[in-house]
C-alpha cells in the first residue's frame, strides 16, 4: 500500500470475541493470520499450563476468524486422535464435513483439542495424552469430554471451538469454564467425519464466550448433509439473536431437573437467581415436573450409549491404520493392539456393551433402554407443550479438582445426570455462564424443543446481557 | 425305513449396480487390488454409509419377481463379527425386518410343480478379500500372511433365503439354475458363480418318509458350481441317513465344501456359533419404500423364467423346455419358425454346442437353415450354425452354394467309385445291402461332403441294381 507497516492492534485473546475479532478483520485492523499468530503466542504461553491441545497448526488457511476443533473431528492433514493411543498418528485423508464447513467459511485452523478419550468421560483425565486443566483453576477439571476446547476458548486460547456432545460433553464443560455451550438437535450438524462414539446421540456444536458467537458458528456449521443420511434440513434460518427482553416466553422448571441430589447449594443459588432475572426480564415462570426422565436418563443411557460404543470401536483392530501391536495370530493382533491402545474407560463401556447387546440380553437392555427413551421425549414433550422452555443447572457442581472422581466411575457419570435426559429426547440444550459459586462458574442449561435453537439463542443472549458474565477467569483479568 | 431329505438354500447375489452399497467407490471386478476403496469401505474413523438407491430399488424388483410383499418399512442391522476382511467390525445387514418378505418360486418338475417358499431376500454389503499367502491351497489355516483386498467391501449384495421346501439334490439344482436365469433376466446381477457374484450356502436334513418334523441340519457352504452342489446334497443326504441307520445323532455343523477332494470336512460346529449382536444401524433412517415406486417396479416386471418353461412346456415337453429358458435360448426358439419340436431340438444340440449367443442370431434364417436341415449335408448344417451368430449370416449361402443335388454333376463321381470298387460292388449285389453306407460315405468324401445324401443315395440304387 505504501502508507508503511500500521502498527498491529493489540489483540487481547482472552476477552476478544469472535464477532469481535470479525469486525477488527473486516476494517482491516488485523489480519486472519496476524490474529492466528495472537493464538499461537497465547497457547505458547499458557497452554503447558492448561494443556487444552493436542496439536497445532502453524500454516493457517483461510481469512477468518481462527478456531479450534476437538479432536474427534477429521481434519485432512492433521493428526486426529478423538484423545486415543489407538489412533495416534491417524491422519485422515478428507476433512469431516464439519471441518469443510469450517473451511469454507474461511476459519483457519488453530488446532486440536484434548478430550476424553472417545468422548467418553467428564474431565478430560481419560485422554490418552493427559488432562487438561480449568484456566479458572488449573488445580481443577475443565468438565468433559470436550474439555480442551472449553479451556482452549476460557483461557485465550481460541475465540471459539467446536466440541462434540453425546452425553453432555459440551454443555458440561463449557458450565464448568463459564462459557456458552450449544448441543444443537439431534440432526441438524453432520456426524460425517466425526469419530463416533454413540451414533444416536452424538453432535458437533459450538463452545464460544457470548451466545451471539454460538450461532454464527451454529449457523456454519449446521444443515443437512447428503454423507449423514440422518442430517435434516433447518426448519429456518439460524437468526443472531438481538432481543434483550424474554417478554411473551413461558419457562418452565422441572423440579426434578433442579432438585436433583448432588446439586450443589451454590450452584442452585446462582441457578435460582438466573431464573429470577428471567422473570424480571418478562418470562412467565412455572414449575413442571419430569417424573422418569431424570431418574431413569442416566442409566438408559449407559445402556445405550456403551452398547453403540462397543460396536462403533470394533473397527480399531489394527488391520488398516492406528496402532497395531504384534504380528502373526490374528487373534493374538486383535488382542494385543486393542489392549494396549485403548485406556480404562473405553474397555470399561465396550465390555458393558458388549453385554447389554448379547443374544438373550438385547431385549432386557438395549431394546429396553429405547423403550424408555420413548417415554422420557414424550415426557418432554408434554413439559414443552405447556412452556417454550425448560431450565435446569447444567451440572450439579461447579468444576471439581483434578483426580476427585478418578477412582469412581459412577461419581463421575453423575456429572451428567441433568445434561444427559434432553440428549436422550433429541432436544437442544444450551448452556449459558449464569455467575459464580466458591468463585467457579455456574452454567443454567436452557432446553427447548426439536429445531428450538434460535429460541434458545433469543432467551440465552437476553439473559447474558442481563447477567453480564465475565468470561474471562479472576485469575487471568 | 425311507428317508427324506429336507433342503433350504440362502443364495448371496452381487448386484450390477455401479458403484457400492454405502459409497461411491465404483464396482469393477478385476481392478487392481485396494485401488476401489475410500474412508467409508475402509472403515475409516467416523466414515458413515449412505445407501445406493438403486441397490434398493433392484431387490425390490428381485422381490416382486420372487412373489415377495415389499415392506412399508425396512431397517439396516449391524451384524459384528471381528475378521480382517471385515473393516468395520460389523457388517451392514437385514435382520428382523427386510425389504422382501414372503415370496414362492414355482419349479417345474417332471413329478409336477414344486412350489418353494422365499422367506425373505435382503440387502446387505460384501466383505473384502482375504488373500492368504502361503500354507496349503489359499486357506487360513497354515497361512504365513493374509493381505485384504477391500476392493469388493461394501459391493451390494442381496440374500435370498428359501424354506426348507426342497426334497432331493436334482430340485435344489434346478432351483438354482431358475434363480440364476430370472437374477440375470432381471438385469440385477451377472449371477457368476466364477466370478463370486453368485455363492449359495445350502441346508440339508433328512427325516423319515411321511413326517413332517425338522431335524437338526448341516450347512454346505462355498460350493462352487451347481453339479458340484448337487453332488455334495447327495453326499451329505446319505451321511446323515447312515448316521441315524447306525442309531447316531446328526450334530449341527459347517462342513467347508473342497471340491478338489469331493469331501466336506466340518468347518465350525454350533458350539463355536458366533453372537452377531445385531444392533439396529444408528447411521442409517429406515427404508420406507414408496408405494408408488413399488407399482412403477412391478409393472416393470417381464415374464419370468418359470412362467415361461410352464408356458413353453405345452409345446415342447417340460424337461426341454426348462433346458431352452435356464439356458436362456427360449427367446430365440420363440422367435425362429417352423415344427416346434425340431426347432427346439436343435437349439438344444447342435446349436448349444456352437456357443453362440442366441440374442446375436438372426431368426429369420435360422428358421429357413432348420427346416432345410434335412436336405444339406451334416457338415453343411454344421458349419452354418457355427455362422449363425455373425452379422451377415444367410442361411441361402449353405443351402444353395454348397450342394451338389443334380444328377448330372453326381453321376461321374458315383460312376468313378462304383469302378474303383469292384469287391464291393459284387458284394452288393449278392445280397450285402448294407454296403449301400459305404458307397454314400465313399461319395460324400469325395464331394467333401456337399452331395445331396437323397440324390445321392437314389442314384446309387440305380446303378448297383443294373
Amino acid at each position: 500500500m505504501g502508507t508503511g507497516r500500521r502498527d498491529m492492534a493489540v489483540i487481547d485473546t482472552l476477552r476478544l470475541t469472535a464477532e469481535e475479532a470479525s469486525g477488527l478483520i473486516e476494517r482491516g485492523d488485523v489480519s486472519s493470520a496476524e490474529l492466528h499468530r495472537a493464538y499461537l503466542d497465547a497457547i505458547a504461553e499458557r497452554d503447558p499450563e492448561l494443556h487444552a491441545y493436542l496439536t497445532t497448526v502453524a500454516e493457517p488457511r483461510g481469512d477468518g476468524v481462527p478456531i479450534a476443533l476437538k479432536d474427534v473431528i477429521s481434519t485432512k492433514g492433521v493428526e486426529t486422535t478423538a484423545g486415543s493411543k489407538i489412533l495416534a498418528g491417524y491422519i485422515p485423508v478428507a476433512d469431516s464435513t464439519v471441518a469443510a464447513r469450517c473451511r469454507a467459511a474461511g476459519l483457519p485452523l488453530i488446532g486440536k483439542t484434548n478430550m476424553d478419550e472417545f468422548a467418553m468421560g467428564s474431565s478430560t483425565e481419560n485422554s490418552a495424552y493427559g488432562p487438561s486443566h480449568n484456566p479458572w483453576d488449573p488445580e481443577r477439571v475443565p468438565g468433559g469430554s470436550s474439555g480442551g476446547s472449553a479451556a482452549a476458548v476460557a483461557g485465550g486460547l481460541a475465540p471459539w471451538a467446536l466440541g462434540s456432545d453425546t452425553g453432555g460433553s459440551i454443555k458440561q464443560p463449557a458450565a464448568l469454564c463459564g462459557l456458552v455451550g450449544l448441543r444443537p438437535t439431534y440432526g441438524t450438524v453432520s456426524r460425517a467425519g466425526i469419530v463416533a462414539f454413540a451414533s444416536s446421540l452424538d453432535q458437533v456444536g459450538p463452545i464460544t464466550k457470548t451466545v451471539r458467537d454460538c450461532a454464527r458458528l451454529y449457523e456454519i456449521i449446521a444443515g443437512r448433509d447428503p454423507a449423514d443420511s440422518t442430517t435434516v434440513e433447518l426448519p429456518e434460518p439460524v437468526a443472531i439473536p438481538q432481543a434483550e427482553d424474554l417478554k411473551g416466553l413461558k419457562i418452565g422448571v422441572p423440579k426434578e431437573l433442579n432438585e436433583a441430589e448432588g446439586i450443589e447449594p451454590g450452584v442452585s443459588e446462582a441457578v435460582n437467581r438466573t431464573i429470577e432475572l428471567g422473570r424480571q426480564l418478562g418470562a412467565e415462570v412455572g414449575e413442571t415436573t419430569l417424573p422418569r426422565s431424570v431418574e431413569y436418563g442416566l442409566p438408559c443411557y449407559y445402556l445405550i450409549a456403551p452398547s453403540e460404543a462397543s460396536s462403533n470401536l470394533a473397527r480399531y483392530d489394527g488391520v488398516r491404520y492406528g496402532l497395531r501391536v504384534g504380528n502373526g495370530d490374528i487373534r493374538a493382533m486383535y488382542e494385543r493392539t486393542r489392549d494396549e491402545g485403548f485406556g480404562d474407560e473405553p474397555k470399561r463401556r465396550i465390555m458393558l456393551g458388549t453385554y447389554a447387546l448379547s443374544a438373550g440380553y438385547y431385549d432386557a437392555y438395549y431394546g429396553q433402554a429405547q423403550k424408555v427413551r420413548t417415554i422420557i421425549r414424550d415426557e418432554f414433550d408434554a413439559a414443552l407443550e405447556r412452556f417454550d422452555l425448560l431450565v435446569s443447572p447444567t451440572s450439579p457442581t461447579v468444576a471439581f479438582p483434578l483426580g476427585a472422581k478418578t477412582d469412581n466411575p459412577l461419581a463421575m457419570y453423575l456429572s451428567d445426570v441433568l445434561a444427559i435426559p434432553p440428549n436422550m429426547a433429541g432436544l437442544p440444550g444450551l448452556s449459558i455462564p449464569c455467575g459464580l459459586s466458591e468463585g467457579l462458574p455456574v452454567g443454567l442449561q436452557l432446553i427447548g424443543p426439536q429445531f428450538s435453537e434460535n429460541l434458545l439463542f433469543r432467551a440465552g443472549h437476553a439473559l447474558e446481557q442481563a447477567l453480564e458474565f465475565d468470561t474471562v477467569p479472576e485469575r487471568l483479568r | 425305513m425311507n428317508w427324506e431329505p429336507v433342503i433350504g438354500l440362502e443364495i448371496h447375489v452381487h448386484l450390477k449396480t455401479r458403484t457400492k452399497m454405502f459409497c461411491r467407490c465404483e464396482l469393477e471386478y478385476g481392478a487392481p487390488e485396494n485401488s476401489r476403496t475410500c474412508p467409508v469401505c475402509l472403515a475409516h474413523p467416523g466414515a458413515l454409509p449412505v445407501p445406493n438407491r438403486a441397490a434398493v430399488e433392484m431387490t425390490m424388483l428381485l422381490g416382486l419377481g420372487l412373489g415377495c410383499e415389499i415392506a412399508d418399512r425396512a431397517i439396516f442391522h449391524r451384524k459384528h463379527y471381528f475378521y480382517p476382511d471385515n473393516p468395520k467390525g460389523y457388517q451392514i445387514s437385514q435382520y428382523d425386518e427386510p425389504l422382501c418378505n414372503d415370496g414362492k418360486m414355482t419349479l417345474a418338475t417332471a413329478d409336477g410343480e414344486l412350489e418353494v417358499g422365499i422367506v425373505r431376500a435382503h440387502l446387505e454389503e460384501d466383505a473384502a478379500k482375504n488373500v492368504h499367502m502361503g500354507g496349503a491351497g489359499g486357506r487360513i489355516s497354515g497361512a504365513d500372511r493374509t493381505l485384504v483386498d477391500f476392493n469388493r467391501a461394501g459391493t451390494p449384495l442381496v440374500e435370498i433365503v428359501t424354506a426348507p421346501d426342497i426334497h432331493s439334490a436334482e430340485h435344489a439344482k434346478r432351483f438354482l439354475q431358475l434363480l440364476r436365469q430370472t437374477v440375470v433376466e432381471l438385469g440385477i446381477s451377472d449371477a457368476e458363480m466364477e466370478k463370486g457374484s453368485l455363492r449359495f450356502d445350502v441346508n440339508v436334513s433328512v427325516r423319515p418318509e411321511g413326517s413332517d418334523e425338522l431335524r437338526i441340519r448341516t450347512e454346505l457352504k462355498n460350493m462352487n458350481s451347481f453339479n458340484f452342489a448337487a453332488k455334495g446334497i447327495e453326499r451329505e443326504i446319505l451321511r446323515q441317513i447312515e448316521i441315524y441307520e447306525s442309531g447316531g445323532e446328526v450334530v449341527q455343523e459347517t462342513m467347508h465344501f473342497d471340491p478338489g477332494n469331493e469331501s466336506a470336512p466340518p468347518l465350525r460346529s454350533k458350539e463355536e456359533a458366533q453372537d452377531y449382536r445385531y444392533l439396529p444401524e444408528p447411521d442409517l433412517v429406515p427404508l420406507e419404500p414408496a408405494r408408488e415406486l413399488v407399482e412403477r417396479l412391478r409393472a416393470e416386471l417381464p415374464e419370468l423364467p418359470a412362467e415361461r418353461i410352464k408356458r413353453l412346456a405345452v409345446e415342447v415337453g417340460f424337461e426341454t423346455a426348462e433346458g431352452l429358458v435356464t439356458s436362456g435360448r427360449d427367446r430365440l426358439y420363440e422367435q425362429v419358425a417352423g415344427d416346434r419340436t425340431a426347432v427346439a431340438n436343435v437349439l438344444m444340440n447342435q446349436f448349444a454346442a456352437t456357443g453362440i449367443d442366441p440374442a446375436a442370431v438372426n431368426a429369420g434364417e435360422l428358421a429357413k437353415l432348420i427346416e432345410a436341415r434335412d436336405r444339406i449335408p451334416r457338415q453343411s448344417f454344421t458349419e452354418a450354425l457355427a455362422a449363425s451368430g455373425s452379422e451377415d449370416f444367410s442361411a441361402e449361402r449353405f443351402l444353395g452354394d454348397g450342394q451338389i443335388t443334380e444328377t448330372g454333376d453326381l453321376e461321374p463321381v458315383v460312376d468313378r467309385i462304383l469302378a474303383a470298387n469292384p469287391g464291393q460292388v459284387e458284394s452288393y449285389r449278392s445280397g450285402k445291402e448294407g454296403l449301400l453306407g459305404f458307397f454314400v460315405g465313399q461319395v460324400m468324401k469325395e464331394t467333401e461332403g456337399r452331395a445331396n445324401p437323397q440324390v445321392v443315395n437314389e442314384l446309387l440304387r440305380k446303378k448297383l441294381k443294373a
